[in-house]
């Protein structure tokens, strides 16, 4: 499978381009880092290979298809600030339910929902909780439970780890690398730790400096 | 920026302190100056109801010391939930209602009680915080730093000019909303409005550097290593080793509530063989740029901590030793540990 950017361009309004003629591409299994300086169109891209945004030009398709795509979406994301990823009025285990991760009926890979949940350290007293009741750190945990469903194809780490202390974040790393491995998902990694980049992936795209209808060179 | 959040009261029992385990035999590098700011013993505790009229008490910080000089950054790290903000809390004395303190605070030799706090709250003792949300988005930017000058109208105009100058603002900022400033503008601005009266002498920067462009987080911490070059002491809480060692001179690692190991910028190196205490270590490894291990487990919950060492669970030359009590303070290789394993 792949998920493909074709020629994708932005821009708020008559703004000035946010970014222009960006081909990306990302094949199943594969981790590609994003790097570039805040304020720079980097998260806007991701919304829009998860299909949150259309381009204004260009397009994005998994496999063929274009967007919009009916259903489980393919492409999962995870966002910087969990606290504002999740209805704060659901209990975590409706949060988990929203993307089919607790089904049983899905649970036919290796990595059942119960091992995910292991791996990422979220405790089962937690699903009865709100989201105010967990820390920051657990809930991005729960965030990415959430995005590791079984029927994610594609994932979109955007800054996602920022704010976790050195431990949290290579426990968190482990685990999603570990998932991406196993069920062939592909990563995109968002950030602007180009140690953690370069720990995680296996190429990165170096968003350019001078914003504004450069295309996106790579750098391995 | 508002310091006057309201005084809450909470009682300060000046129990528990153990002579013996006084700063001054562990201070760094033994430089006999007093320090700005010194904390002995530190507890503190809440009191939550859990079900009717049932009360608990959970600690969140017990047996804290930490002392911050003159010219001198003090970093805090450690992950989230070990207690760095509530230290930044209590010393403000900004505490809520519900928390319980004792030990000793002592700022200049004194104790800081909340009458003193009250007092240099916003003047001596200065606090700056995370993020532009903390500005007032209805009022221009050189409106709240005259506002947090004070005093006649003129003054405060031209202090806010200077302290404009010194973070190299131009006079256009002054009309800007807090939504027009960049992320380091903005930092400038905080910054500017935290030292405007030009008496501080403890700097509190809670985490200062967090979603900002490489270029933004140098030119912060630079700043905060401009303010200790001008003589004031900063404790710059943080859970970004990498932003901390930039500038600090010394480094206190937090665990659960607990101040687990106080060292100099020089120990980390390497594999961190010059580290004391075990999740230090741990700390300075699960770091990308040196091997990424992570341990497993996490940090114990307030209320569920156990008697003996609070790392054990997670430690790997942990013994049943660690598991009867809660180690004492040890001084090796200038640095001070809470590990009776400690080399």
């Amino acid at each position: 499978m792949r998920l493909e950017g074709l020629g994708l361009g932005y821009r708020y309004r008559n703004g000035p381009w946010l970014f222009r003629d960006v081909h990306l591409s990302l094949a199943s299994g594969e981790i590609v880092g994003l790097f570039g300086p805040s304020g720079s169109g980097k998260t806007t891209l991701g919304r829009i290979l998860a299909g949150y945004e259309h381009p204004l030009i260009g397009s994005v398709r998994v496999d063929g298809m274009l967007y919009p795509i009916r259903g489980y979406h393919p492409v999962q994301m995870v966002f910087q600030h969990p606290e504002r990823a999740v209805n704060p009025r659901w209990r975590i285990g409706r949060i988990l339910q929203e993307s089919m991760l607790l089904e049983d009926s899905l649970e036919h890979h290796n990595w059942t929902a119960t091992r995910v949940l292991d791996l990422l350290g979220i405790m089962r007293e937690w699903l009865d909780r709100r989201p105010a009741e967990l820390s920051g750190g657990e809930l991005q945990r729960v965030c990415i439970a959430r995005a590791l469903a079984p029927s994610t194809r594609f994932l979109i780490a955007d800054e996602m780890t920022t704010m976790l202390d050195a431990i949290s974040q290579a426990q968190v790393w482990q685990v999603v690398l570990d998932v991406a491995r196993a069920r062939q998902i592909g990563v995109l990694v968002i950030s602007h730790d180009r140690h953690l980049l370069n720990r995680v992936c296996d190429r990165v795209i170096e968003w350019p400096v001078g914003v504004g209808g450069l295309p996106v060179h790579e750098t391995s | 920026m508002e310091f006057d959040i309201g005084l809450y009261s909470y009682r300060n029992r000046n129990g528990g302190h153990d002579e013996k385990e006084s700063c001054a035999n562990y201070r760094l590098g033994g430089v006999a100056m007093m320090p700005v700011l010194e904390v002995r013993q530190l507890a503190i505790c809440f009191t939550e109801y859990t079900s009717g009229l049932q009360q608990q008490q959970i600690q969140v910080i017990e047996g804290l010391d930490l002392t911050v000089d003159r010219g001198k950054i003090t970093a805090v790290i450690g992950a989230s939930g070990s207690g760095k903000s509530l230290l930044a809390h209590a010393i403000l004395g900004i505490l809520p209602e519900h928390a319980e303190m004792s030990g000793t605070i002592l700022y200049e030799g004194k104790p800081l009680d909340a009458r003193k706090q009250l007092a240099l709250r916003g003047k001596e003792i200065v606090l700056i915080p995370q993020s532009v949300e903390y500005l007032d988005p209805t009022m221009r930017a050189g409106c709240q730093v005259r506002y947090a000058a004070g005093g006649k109208r003129r003054e405060a105009a031209d202090k806010q000019r200077q302290a404009f100058e010194r973070y190299h603002l131009g006079t256009h900022v002054e009309r800007l909303y807090p939504f027009e400033l960049s992320g380091g503008m903005a930092r400038r601005v905080l910054n500017a409005a935290a030292t405007v009266k030009g008496a501080a002498k403890l700097i509190i920067a809670d985490e200062p550097t967090p979603g900002l462009p490489q270029q933004d987080v140098q030119e912060a911490l630079q700043q905060l290593r401009a303010m200790a070059d001008d003589g004031c002491a900063v404790l710059l809480i943080t859970h970004d080793i990498e932003a901390a060692l930039v500038v600090a001179d010394q480094v206190a690692v937090f665990y659960a509530g607990m101040a687990v190991e106080v060292a100099c910028r020089e120990d980390f190196v390497g594999d961190g063989h010059l580290l004391r205490h075990p999740y230090t270590k741990a700390l300075w490894r699960a770091l990308p740029q040196n091997g990424f291990e992570p341990i497993p487990g996490v940090q114990p919950q307030p209320g569920e901590r156990p008697i003996g060492c609070l790392f054990a669970a997670r430690c790997a030359i942990a013994t049943e030793l660690c598991n009867m009590a809660r180690p004492g303070v040890s001084s090796i290789r200038g640095g001070i540990v809470r590990c009776i394993h400690a080399t």
